[in-house]
């Protein structure tokens, strides 16, 4: 296990971010900033303007870190305290697991839940308990 | 200009997620051990972003349009089922395990770090693997129709 600082106004300053740009892909071009949505049409777009639109706002997302790095002259940390085998069986399980429930933390989480959608607060509710579980048995039963 | 304003947007949201934490599995996975290094940040990077976006999607959605587009591509389902609950259990199952989400892992890829990717490709390999669940379950449902 690796300890981390509280950080609770890089915390609420990250989030207020988050929800800025929920509110302006919204605006702008009327789609939910859902990062398994954005992702999974990457691969099945319905036209050339309807892969664009996710590309950018993807490589848009992959090039935060390095503004940050530009301006705090450091990397965000990534401290990976599971093992690769826990990653690649984690990660499969999470793709499986956002395209049947349509959503993950930042479209059911924070958009649907702003827009107070009933199926977004269950499922919200569903993946945080679930999570809690998970985490408990992998570490405190299982001990990894 | 569409896709430069749809790159600033993304960067947005990458920085975002970057300096709040949801970018680090440790963060993620101490947010959720209560019984052990329970570390509360990532409620505030949750309160944050739900309430902007409450607000700011109140004075967005009275537009007829988005700026940029013909319509909103909202979601328009109201019902619970089965897919929904079993999906986002299995969605918390697995970010229990891995400690990164789909929306923290994508800025994530930006530090170049090798696990990020690894991640990733798993990821897509289940978003793939339950599309084509998906489909034949479609058909079988059509053909018993």
């Amino acid at each position: 296990m690796i300890e981390t600082a509280f950080t609770p106004y890089a915390s609420l300053g990250g989030g207020i971010l988050i929800g800025l740009a929920s509110v302006a892909l919204m605006a702008v071009a009327g789609r939910i900033m859902g990062a398994t949505g954005i992702l999974a049409g990457l691969f099945q777009p319905s036209s050339f303007s309807d892969w664009s639109w996710r590309a950018v706002v993807v490589a848009g997302m992959i090039a935060g870190p390095l503004v940050v790095m530009l301006f705090t002259g450091e990397m965000p940390a990534v401290q990976v305290p599971v093992s690769t085998t826990m990653l690649i069986i984690g990660g499969f399980i999470v793709g499986v697991g956002v395209t049947f429930g349509g959503g993950c933390t930042s479209g059911h989480g924070v958009c649907g839940m702003a827009r107070i959608s009933p199926r977004s607060i269950v499922a919200t509710i569903t993946f945080m308990i679930a999570t809690i579980i998970t985490v408990y048995v992998v570490r405190h039963i299982f001990g990894v | 200009m569409r896709l430069i304003l749809l790159f600033l947007i993304g960067l947005v949201f990458g920085v975002g997620i970057s300096i709040g934490g949801m970018a680090n599995p440790a963060k993620v996975v101490n947010f959720f051990d209560f019984a052990g290094t329970w570390d509360p940040s990532l409620i505030f990077v949750m309160a944050g972003a739900v309430v902007v976006t409450f607000i700011g999607y109140r004075f967005v959605l009275k537009r007829p349009a988005p700026i940029m587009d013909v319509k909103f591509y909202l979601p328009t389902r109201r019902d619970l089922d089965l897919p929904l609950i079993a999906g986002s259990a299995a969605f918390g199952v697995g970010w229990g395990i891995a400690g990164f989400c789909p929306g923290g892992a994508l800025p994530a890829l930006g530090t170049g770090r090798s696990e990020v990717f690894i991640f990733v490709g798993a990821l897509l390999a289940g978003i793939f693997t339950a599309k084509f669940l998906q489909s034949a379950l479609a058909k079988r449902a059509s053909a018993q129709a």
